[in-house]
């Protein structure tokens, strides 16, 4: 699609040219869409090896039996009889696990279930912290606190996950003695409801503020940035000829400017929900999608990986989609 | 900001000028303390990784990472090997274990020099076909794009698929499908990164395109290779340098990660991830097997961040009159 | 003419620096002006003369750093300015002293409408009930020429013309009744016709409320309709100044001798229009002595050394130039 600036006046005009933006944009995405689709599957099929051999000293897997799966799952057929089955059982919701024979898509929920409290939580925290941050960064630029907000930054995206992972729990287990790993304290049964509740915490704050770490450095510089650019402009410095105080300058004139971009941003935060970390999800034993799918990759249980790129696939699809129409909606200016 | 007072007392200091840019280069990367930090970190990590291929590897090396000695497993950092136990070629060569030793009783700093090679080979490598392959899609589509918009609207399609992958978990999929190899795993996180480098190589072109000096030398008859590598991608290079000393950032990291998983270099090759996740089990018990590599990763890829954020505060001229 | 109790503000030998990538830019560089009351004041020069720097100090609007105020004083109404904290300086702009900007398509925000815009700069400096408030800015709006006012209060900056944008603009510097209105080259980024529109609105509504109006601009021409006294700035000092007639009639300095002589008004139809060789020079190399004596055709040996004197002719008329004024006696 292409943005236009232009002066007219808003009509109903605008109505068509946004319906058919929604028309054109799903139509482009859904053939994208597809071509994700094949090519996700040529990289799993074209790699060398075959599930069947997965385990191949396993006893239960006797020749017969290699064979029964290979015609069970049509792994003796064609590369694009394949991928039809395959897409066909995707779309009509009837993919099962190799593995285990169940249902993808509930698995998959499943998983989705526990990851999105981390997902929601260190969502929070990340644009709950990136905001003030980079705004006050951007106001005494140059100064100490931007300084150290710029250093703490760069460090922050420079740390390996995992290692941070350890510094935090090496803290936290010795600083103030509870146990992190996993959804809960194993055998914790049946204790007072306070106490539960405080263990669940305690087990989703690590996680979460990890998870959180990359996005706060990335989302603070951004801000600040945004921020930067804006206090530049010329209308900026009209506010101020006009009076107006310095606050109201910053946090009326120049914000909500800068907020403008942020707003689309809602939109690409949706392939998060999938995502999951692998990393922090192995290290904290957290029954996840992230951990879901690394261990379909260590068993080579096709349908899951396939069945979770592509729901990825179709969040940052959709993603960029949302984003494009809030854009539409929060900026008076664009027109199609 | 004042229109009248920035567009003034700036000029001669413009990118089009070269004896000025180059002039002030060294001058603005001397002011930027925390890059020129991060080009000294560089250059020593540099080192080091050079220095510690030479020392661990042949057939006798002078420090052995693979040497397993048993009797003096989890030896903290800095403790004098029991010289008792041990034969006189297993004796650490610094006749101390300086970083300690991991549950094998191996020298974590002779792990540490051979680990350093493998992190410096997969940025540069990885970051050196990701680059590739974007400046030449991306100078393809840029170049060739207008008139024929066939192969621009191809590449860039292309680039949006990519873009759809969940970009640590393809490479996870992949890794963990191929056979276990360094060189498999540079070529993978370079195939999988090359997106950003494309999109603006090409937007870069498509704004050479139209500058004079790129007319003026269609006008004399210049072929169009000639064109591309005399004339625009000298000129497109600043950006894809800053991208580049980044994206070698994030390959390291990458490869750490993947190593961490266990999907790095087969062992006994050591790797700082490697180390690290052996290390994970003892935590509390032998913590230098976590902070050291962790903070070899740390500090390496913070210098990288850090020299190529500078780098890209220099390269902008429109922050660079900020500076002051 | 000269009775100093009508001053309302006043330049004293104002010097304003940026430091940039470690080099010292001297975009003011001593200069003195003087607003009187009721008074059309302008300022001209080239670009990069510092005049945008000099009225923007005026306002406290020099970012510091890289700015950085080197010295003299601001007097309005016989206070220095400079002297003032941040939130006394508040209570000045715009109250006191308002100022009207060059590019009125990135001055307004974008994302308020304009009725909220001339609404904040009334409220910014007195409490009013919001039914007078609406009141004010409409009859605001109207004043500066925009039609359908009412209409236009919802309105958001995008929807307007350059000129209608500008209209606005200068609305808001009358927002408060100011004492003294700066225009910094108003009707630069605008049509030619719009061009004549906004600067009759000036003189209008200078003449209406007695304002006292600092005009900047690098187009000698547009000044001869408004201009009561004109101060010519060159390389951050002002070169020559005199009354509106003095200036055009009897120009005592090589520079605006230069800029007159390339009006192209002035000139006799068929003959080659006059321009000055070469360009302003960088605030960061300046050349010593006189600044204009690489351009002139003048010079002699001693201006390359020797910073020339203000030259009195009488009657507030002075000049820059001892060469000119050695040879007139």
């Amino acid at each position: 699609m292409r943005f236009v600036h232009s002066t007219t006046r808003p009509s109903r005009k605008r109505e068509d040219t946004v319906l058919s933006f929604i028309g054109r944009s799903v139509i482009q995405k859904t053939i994208t869409l597809f071509f994700v689709s094949i090519v996700s599957f040529l990289i799993i099929h074209l790699a060398p090896g075959e599930p069947s051999q997965v385990d191949p000293l396993n006893p239960k897997f006797t020749p017969e039996m290699v064979e029964r799966f290979r015609k069970e799952f049509h792994l003796d057929e064609p590369l694009h009889i394949q991928y039809t089955y395959f897409y066909r059982d995707l779309l009509t919701g009837k993919t099962v696990s190799w593995k285990d024979n169940q249902s993808v898509l509930g698995k998959i929920w499943e998983r989705f279930l526990n990851s999105l409290p981390l997902f929601i939580v260190g969502t929070i925290i990340t644009w709950t912290l990136s905001f003030p941050v980079g705004i006050r960064s951007a106001i005494f630029r140059g100064g100490l606190y931007d300084r150290n907000a710029t250093f703490f930054s760069y460090l922050l995206i420079s740390i390996p996950g995992f290692f941070f992972a350890y510094i935090l729990i090496i803290f936290v287990v010795t600083q103030f003695h509870v146990p992190v790993i996993g959804l809960k304290t194993f055998g914790i049964g049946d204790a007072a409801w306070p106490r539960l509740f405080m263990d669940r915490v305690w087990h989703l704050l690590l996680p979460s503020i990890l998870g959180a770490t990359g996005g706060i450095a990335i989302l603070s510089r951004y801000v600040r940035s945004q921020m930067l650019e804006v206090e530049g402009q010329d209308y900026v410095r009209t506010a101020r000829a006009k009076g107006v105080p310095e606050e109201q300058v910053h946090y009326k004139h120049a914000l909500r400017n800068a907020l403008l971009p942020f707003v689309t941003m809602f939109g690409l935060i949706l392939p998060g929900l999938i995502g999951g970390s692998v990393i922090i999800e192995s290290i904290f034993s957290w029954p996840g999608m992230g951990r879901m799918a690394f261990e379909a990759i260590l068993a080579r249980d096709y349908p899951v990986i396939l069945t979770v790129n592509f729901i990825s696939a179709v969040l940052v699809l959709a993603g960029t989609f949302v984003s494009d129409l809030l854009y539409l909606v929060v900026d008076p200016r664009i027109r199609l | 900001m004042m229109r009248d007072a920035a567009d003034t007392v700036t000029p001669g200091f413009q990118v089009d000028d070269p004896v000025a840019l180059q002039q002030g280069f060294g001058q603005l990367l001397k002011q930027n303390r925390l890059a020129m930090i991060g080009l000294a970190v560089f250059v020593v990590f540099f080192c080091i990784a050079l220095l510690g291929l030479g020392l661990t590897s042949g057939r006798n090396p002078t420090f052995d990472p693979s040497v397993v000695r048993l009797q003096e497993k989890l030896r903290p950092p800095l403790s004098k090997p029991n010289l008792e136990t041990l034969s006189t070629e297993d004796v650490p060569r610094l006749g101390v274990y300086l970083f300690g030793t991991d549950d094998l009783g191996r020298d974590v700093f002779a792990r540490m020099l051979q680990g350093a090679w493998v992190s410096l080979t997969v940025g540069f490598v990885a970051v050196g076909i990701s680059v590739f392959i974007g400046i030449f899609m991306g100078g393809i589509a840029g170049y060739f794009g207008q008139r024929h918009t066939f192969i621009d609207t191809l590449i860039m399609r292309f680039v949006d698929i990519m873009l759809c992958f969940p970009s640590f978990f393809l490479i996870l999929t992949v890794v963990a499908l191929l056979p276990a190899s360094m060189y498999n795993i540079m070529i993978i996180i370079g195939l999988t990164s090359w997106m950003g480098t494309t999109r603006f190589v090409r937007a870069e072109f498509l704004s050479l395109r139209e500058q004079d000096f790129v007319t003026a030398a269609r006008a004399l008859g210049v072929s169009n290779f000639r064109i591309i590598f005399r004339h625009m991608i000298p000129n497109a290079i600043a950006p894809v340098l800053v991208s580049a000393t980044i994206g070698i950032a994030s390959a390291i990291l990458t490869e750490a990660g993947l190593s961490f998983l266990g999907f790095g270099v087969p062992p006994p090759h050591a790797t700082w991830g490697g180390i690290l996740s052996d290390g994970k089990r003892f935590i509390f018990d032998a913590p230098w097997l976590t902070f050291a590599p962790g903070f070899a990763i740390l500090i390496v890829v913070l210098s990288f961040n850090l020299f190529g954020e500078g780098l890209r505060d220099i390269l902008n001229p429109k922050l660079r009159e900020r500076q002051g | 003419m000269d009775n100093g109790k009508d001053i309302l503000l006043s330049v004293q030998d104002l010097k304003v620096y940026f430091h940039l990538n470690q080099r010292l830019a001297q975009a003011v560089d001593g200069v003195s002006y003087e607003v009187r009351k009721g008074e059309t004041v302008c300022l001209v020069g080239e670009s990069g003369c510092g005049k945008t720097v000099s009225a923007l100090t005026t306002l406290g609007l020099i970012p510091q750093p890289p700015g950085e105020i080197a010295g003299g004083q601001v007097l309005f109404k016989g206070q220095n300015l400079l002297d003032l904290g941040d939130d006394e300086m508040q209570k000045i702009r715009g109250n006191h002293i308002a100022m009207v900007f060059q590019e009125p398509m990135t001055s307004l925000n974008p994302v308020f409408t304009v009725g909220d815009q001339v609404q904040e700069a009334i409220m910014v400096h007195e409490k009013v009930s919001k039914t007078e408030l609406r009141q004010r800015s409409v009859q605001l709006l109207e004043d500066v020429g925009l039609p359908a006012p009412e209409e236009r209060l919802a309105d958001y900056p995008h929807q307007l013309s350059g000129g209608q944008r500008q209209r606005v603009m200068i609305a808001m510097a009358l927002a408060c009744n100011p004492e003294v209105v700066i225009a910094d080259e108003p009707t630069t980024a605008l049509d030619v016709t719009i061009q004549a529109q906004i600067l009759n609105l000036f003189g209008e509504l200078q003449r209406e409320r007695d304002l006292s109006l600092l005009y900047i601009t690098h187009d000698l021409g547009v000044v001869a309709n408004i201009a009561d006294r004109i101060y010519i700035m060159y390389a951050g000092i002002i070169v020559e100044q005199g009354s509106a007639p003095e200036i055009f009639h009897d120009p005592r300095h090589p520079y605006t001798q230069g800029l007159l002589a390339s009006l192209p008004n002035r000139a006799k139809r068929g003959a080659r229009l006059h321009s000055i060789p070469g360009t302003v020079p960088d605030p960061a190399y300046k050349p010593g002595g006189c600044p204009f004596h690489p351009r002139c055709n003048l010079a002699i040996e001693t201006c390359q050394s020797r910073f020339p004197e203000m030259c009195d002719y009488g009657n507030g008329h002075q000049s820059r130039c001892p060469v000119l004024y050695d040879g007139n006696g």
